[in-house]
């Protein structure tokens, strides 16, 4: 079984469509999982069923009781995050700036304040329109995308994908080059770095690319709209031979993407034309790079 | 006044807007733009000013001294971050996973534990007539974008006046990274795109800033392409649309190139005026 994780460093390049279009096109031998839980968006194209779902506990938050409280304020003094402030006489701990490092029941004398496990969302079994299962997750609003949701999406996966015998499992891994991405790029075969060539899409490139360097993971990179600028694209092209990194294709600008989003739809299920082709040669080329 | 502009969803054009906008207001404005996208900064691309400030940007983490150290596990008792792990008659410490609490440090019997600072980024501070530009980046390898938000936004604090209109490129998403950036702004912008994946983390995006008790606007960016049902939910939840910025080609090959897209296309430069008089108005609002 391997593991191929899609990743962009800078949004909106495409990574999710495409994703998905490589879900649909691998249909029964891949599981899939979308790891960029913070704004998860694949359900869209893919219409999972949400058939079974769990909650996630992760980290903790200090709770202060109140008729134990002796108002002290040690809690405050020794907390780093300004998380406890003095509400009308009381000390409330403010759960957004609470990182739940417990520093503050170590040194209560009454023992007033206890932590408690935080739910910070919920994870999810689907199955899919591809005949697969797709492995999902929703962060809870403001929670604290440490990684570890992450994390669980992805061991799933790979539990089902090896009971299950399948050939791979394919990730949508999250943005940015910190700890969630960290998470999506940990123990993956093969790393697909989608991109565009504007001089954000190089700089964001350049920059997870150091991230995938430090895991030594093989990489390939699909420069979408290339078109929209030859130059940046040529340098890109240039990057990657410098780097060894396989260069999968260039997709043009296309707003066919936007419409089978619109439609619900995987960019190869809506659109029977040259895109189609070439992202079902991407799909190839990547399995081959994989073995 | 204070702005953040944020967006669920990212690529929706929350560089774009900072950028633009910033630059237009400070054609009549002292402005401040600061990139808080720590990640991955992108509005250095698109400014052109000059270098006034740089400095280093560290996180305290603890470190070992053994000579004093009686091997009692406390430190390790107490992280709740595994940070600090006691193996045989060694302690280690992780500082990737360190949230600099001091809590091994301070409650070490022995001090054995100094806190002593470690480089996570970098912040820059660049200059061009009214607009100031801030920009921090976190070094590659490093996971935790919270702390060097909170140090860039005190930067700013300490060196503009309120007078200053003071614009936040925020990091995508709706998790930690994205509160501390929009905690302590005056009014949101959300940024979006009319397609399904828009409308659908501008919801989850709505959501944690109405958690949070924050006025908000979205600017529509791509106007044109997918649906009207962004549209319809900012109607059904009255929130105003500050702006419909049009879908082109144009304007992508534009910002393809660094280069501002106001200046090259007038019915941008209109949209930024719409947004620039609902943001005075609502100075004036608070003011009365």
């Amino acid at each position: 079984m391997k593991e191929i994780v899609v990743i962009s460093g800078k949004g909106g390049t495409g990574k999710t469509s495409l994703t998905a279009s490589f879900a649909y096109l691998g249909g029964k031998d891949v599981i899939v999982a979308d790891c960029d839980v913070d704004a998860a968006d694949m359900h869209l194209l893919l219409q999972p069923d949400f058939a079974n779902s769990d909650d996630f506990y992760s980290g903790e938050l200090a709770y202060i009781h109140q008729n134990e409280c002796i108002q002290c304020g040690k809690c405050a003094d020794v907390c780093r995050f300004d998380a406890i402030p003095v509400i009308k006489g009381r000390y409330i701990v403010d759960p957004l700036s609470c990182e739940g490092c417990g520093y503050c029941a170590r040194v209560c004398p009454t023992d007033a304040i206890t932590n408690k496990d935080l739910n910070v969302g919920k994870w999810y079994v689907s199955s899919i329109k591809t005949g697969s299962t797709m492995v999902h997750a929703k962060l809870g609003i403001g929670a604290d995308n440490s990684g570890k949701l992450v994390a669980k999406v992805k061991s799933e996966a790979k539990d089902i994908a090896e009971e299950e015998r399948k050939d791979f499992v394919i990730v949508d891994g999250s943005p940015g080059v910190g700890c969630p991405v960290v998470s999506s790029l940990s123990g993956a075969s093969f790393v697909v770095l989608v991109t565009e060539p504007s001089v954000s899409g190089l700089h964001d490139l350049k920059r997870v690319y150091e991230l995938v360097k430090k895991f030594k993971i093989k990489a390939g990179c699909i420069i979408n709209k290339s078109d929209i600028n030859k130059n940046v694209t040529a340098e890109i092209v240039e990057f990657l031979k410098k780097e060894n990194i396989v260069h999968i294709a260039n997709l043009p600008y296309d707003e066919n993407f936007t419409k089978a989003m619109t439609n619900g739809q995987t960019i190869v299920e809506y659109s029977d034309n040259h895109l189609k082709e070439l992202i079902t040669d991407s799909w190839d080329k990547i399995k081959r790079s994989v073995n | 006044m204070k702005i953040a502009i944020a967006s669920g969803k990212g690529g929706t054009g929350k560089t774009t807007l900072s950028t633009n906008l910033a630059s237009f207001l400070a054609e009549t404005h002292q402005v401040v733009l600061t990139d808080l996208d720590v990640e991955e900064p992108n509005s250095g691309l698109f400014i052109k000013a000059d270098l006034v400030h740089e400095e280093d940007k560290f996180k305290m983490v603890p470190e070992w001294a053994a000579d004093e150290c009686i091997l009692c596990g406390n430190c390790q008792k107490v992280c709740n971050f595994h940070a600090v792990i006691q193996l045989g008659e060694m302690i280690m410490v992780f500082p990737e996973l360190c949230h600099g609490c001091y809590a091994c440090s301070e409650l070490c019997p022995t001090s054995s534990l100094p806190m002593i600072p470690k480089k996570m980024g970098g912040l820059k501070h660049f200059q061009k007539g009214n607009l100031s530009f801030i920009e921090s980046r976190l070094d590659i390898g490093e996971e935790q974008a919270v702390p060097l938000i909170a140090q860039t936004i005190s930067y700013v604090e300490e060196h503009f006046s309120n007078e200053v209109i003071r614009i936040f490129d925020s990091p995508p998403g709706t998790s930690c990274p994205v509160i501390e950036a929009t905690k302590d702004a005056d009014f949101i912008i959300l940024v979006t795109e009319p397609t399904p994946f828009g409308l659908h983390d501008l919801k989850l995006a709505v959501e944690t800033m109405r958690e949070l008790k924050k006025d908000l606007g979205v600017v529509v960016n791509r106007y044109g392409i997918g649906n009207d049902d962004v549209l319809q939910y900012c109607k059904e939840e009255q929130i105003a649309v500050l702006a419909k910025i049009p879908n082109s080609r144009r304007i992508a090959e534009i910002y393809s190139q660094g280069h501002l897209i106001y200046k090259e296309i007038p019915e941008v430069m209109v949209e930024l005026e719409n947004i620039t008089s609902y943001i005075q108005s609502l100075k004036e609002k608070s003011l009365s």
